[in-house]
């Protein structure tokens, strides 16, 4: 999938404010329009600075990132939305075409359809008048991947958006981001899941600074695996290694 | 029973008093959901308690209310953001600096030369309403309600997701900025008819209410309209008829209505809970 790149980052930094080290640094890698990217890391290896830095909220402390500005649609995990917020899925996927608009524009007529075709395509065509706070956590990262949708941006950021969904929800998500790449769209998934890993164009592998950058053959190889998790692997048969995040073992390789 | 209803609004000072609060009204139902919906609440209650040194200082001094009121929010405002520079929680800090002033403006309203009008700062004067009153309340209301129009969808999009507003091109800054903004300019208008004590009911208790029953902020807005019109009826009602203080009896029938909503969510809820099991 040669095409256009959209976005390039050479030797890319980025702290905090008031950090003294760099969150993440190092990082040189490009992403065409079409390529699947998984980004792998440990927890605080980087992948969120990485995508703060993608969608504008922290500014690059060093190096060159070549990203025309408002380029990407962000995904969060779903659990730190708010459950008591007064809104359906329908105004959350609609939320998506604010935030490509000016202050004072109102979605209108065309955004509306995109949004109820958008929560179709994630499966939930019946459920856009439901209570965001009432639908499952698998519904509702879903409801968020539409609202990204919505914003029909050419990158799409997506921060391990596989946790916590079922087997047929992770399906039915593969098959959209599958898509969106095939549109054009460079997607980017922030995972544990080694698995999930292999079947992306790309891997961008971190560890604080990136540890490899590659096809997943060149990358998801025991020592890239072992330089960016640390020490956390763990032998689960004679050829199968998994990572452990948070105590769990997330895939096997 | 026709007579009992309508005679109280026959007279002028009640009618103008029920103008004035349908005025405050549109305010409630707008400015009052993004404040309850945003967890400001507690922020409303004490920038209008905040301001009663400012508003006891003005009587005092005889110059407008209005300015009082302002110079008051500013003193508040500035004195809160320095202590929490100490080392306390924000809620801490707020609650110090707000009952001191609280504490400062009864102390001055109190003073032997000051003229008996603390009542009418800590109580407003509803039955008083003058003609500039009603004049800034329909102005405000109607630029506050513009306003809020406007900017729906992004105050929608940005308190719905704060803490990725920015990732998704959202200025959470603007945002509490604007919502502080109006909520001064509303606290400064109400205060006259209300009282620093009674202006944060009027400007929460509607929306509060309605968001029992809402699971929409548009018809939440509306409904709160609607309460907050309710609530100014029967209160000036009983006030007239029960000869009882007509700011007192419209907070009251707020959270009459508030607790009446609240009940029947329950029962309503039991009964469905039971039907289900």
């Amino acid at each position: 999938m040669s095409a256009q790149p959209i976005l390039v980052a050479d030797d890319v930094a980025a702290s905090y404010p008031g950090a003294r080290v760099p969150a993440v640094a190092s990082l040189t890698f490009e992403v065409r329009a079409g390529d699947q990217v998984a980004v792998l890391g440990p927890n605080g290896g980087g992948k969120s600075t990485l995508f703060r830095l993608l969608t504008g909220e922290l500014n690059v402390g060093g190096g060159r990132l070549d990203l025309p500005a408002r380029r990407c649609a962000f995904v969060p995990q779903t659990e730190r939305s708010r459950l008591d917020f007064p809104v359906s899925a329908l105004d959350v996927a609609l939320m998506g075409a604010v935030s490509r608009m000016a202050w004072w524009r109102r979605p209108g007529r065309a955004d509306r359809k995109l949004a109820r075709a958008s929560l179709k395509r994630v499966g939930l065509g019946d459920r856009m008048d439901a209570s965001f706070g009432n639908l499952s956590g698998g519904q509702r990262q879903r409801v968020l991947v539409a609202r990204a949708l919505v914003q029909d941006a050419p990158i799409v950021l997506l921060d391990e958006p596989f946790r916590g969904l079922d087997a047929a929800s992770t399906e039915l998500l593969e098959v959209v981001l599958r898509e969106l790449a095939a549109e054009g769209r460079g997607v980017l998934t922030a995972t544990h899941d080694l698995e999930q890993a292999r079947g992306a164009d790309l891997v961008l592998c971190l560890n604080r600074v990136q540890v490899a950058f590659g096809p997943p053959q060149t990358t998801l190889r025991r020592e890239v695996i072992e330089r960016t998790y640390g020490g956390n692997l763990v032998e689960l048969g004679p050829d199968v290694t998994g990572v452990l995040t948070d105590g769990h073992p997330g895939g096997a390789s | 029973m026709i007579g009992w209803l309508t005679e109280p609004f026959g007279e002028a000072i009640v009618a103008r008093g029920l103008l004035e609060l349908l005025l405050l009204g549109l305010l409630s139902g707008g400015l009052g959901c993004w404040l309850v919906v945003s967890g400001m609440s507690g922020a409303t209650e004490s920038l209008a308690h905040g301001m009663l040194p400012g508003l006891v200082v003005a009587t005092l001094l005889g110059v407008p209310l209005l300015l009082g009121g302002a110079v008051g929010l500013l003193v508040a405002a500035v004195a809160i953001a320095l202590v929490t520079r100490l080392p306390l929680t924000p809620d801490v800090a707020t609650s110090i600096v707000i009952t001191s002033l609280l504490g400062l403006g009864v102390l001055l309203g109190l003073s032997p030369s000051a003229p008996a009008g603390l009542g009418g700062l800590l109580f407003g004067d509803l039955l008083g309403v003058t003609d500039l009153d009603l004049a800034l309340a329909a102005g405000l209301g109607a630029a506050v309600t513009g306003l809020l129009v406007v900017l729906h969808p992004r105050l929608l999009a940005t308190g719905f997701d704060r803490f990725n507003a920015r990732a998704l091109g959202h200025s959470v800054f603007a945002v509490d900025v604007v919502l502080v903004v109006l909520l001064a300019a509303a606290t400064l208008v109400a205060v006259q008819a209300l009282g620093s004590l009674l202006v944060a009911a009027m400007l929460v208790g509607p929306a509060a209410t309605a968001r029992l029953v809402s699971s929409r902020v548009a018809p939440m807005m509306l409904l709160a309209t609607v309460v907050s019109a309710g609530a100014s009826v029967v209160g000036l009602l009983v006030s007239y008829h029960a000869g009882i203080a007509a700011g007192g009896a419209v907070v009251l029938a707020l959270g009459g209505m508030f607790l009446v909503t609240l009940t029947a969510r329950e029962l309503t809820d039991g009964l469905r809970r039971r039907r289900i099991a």
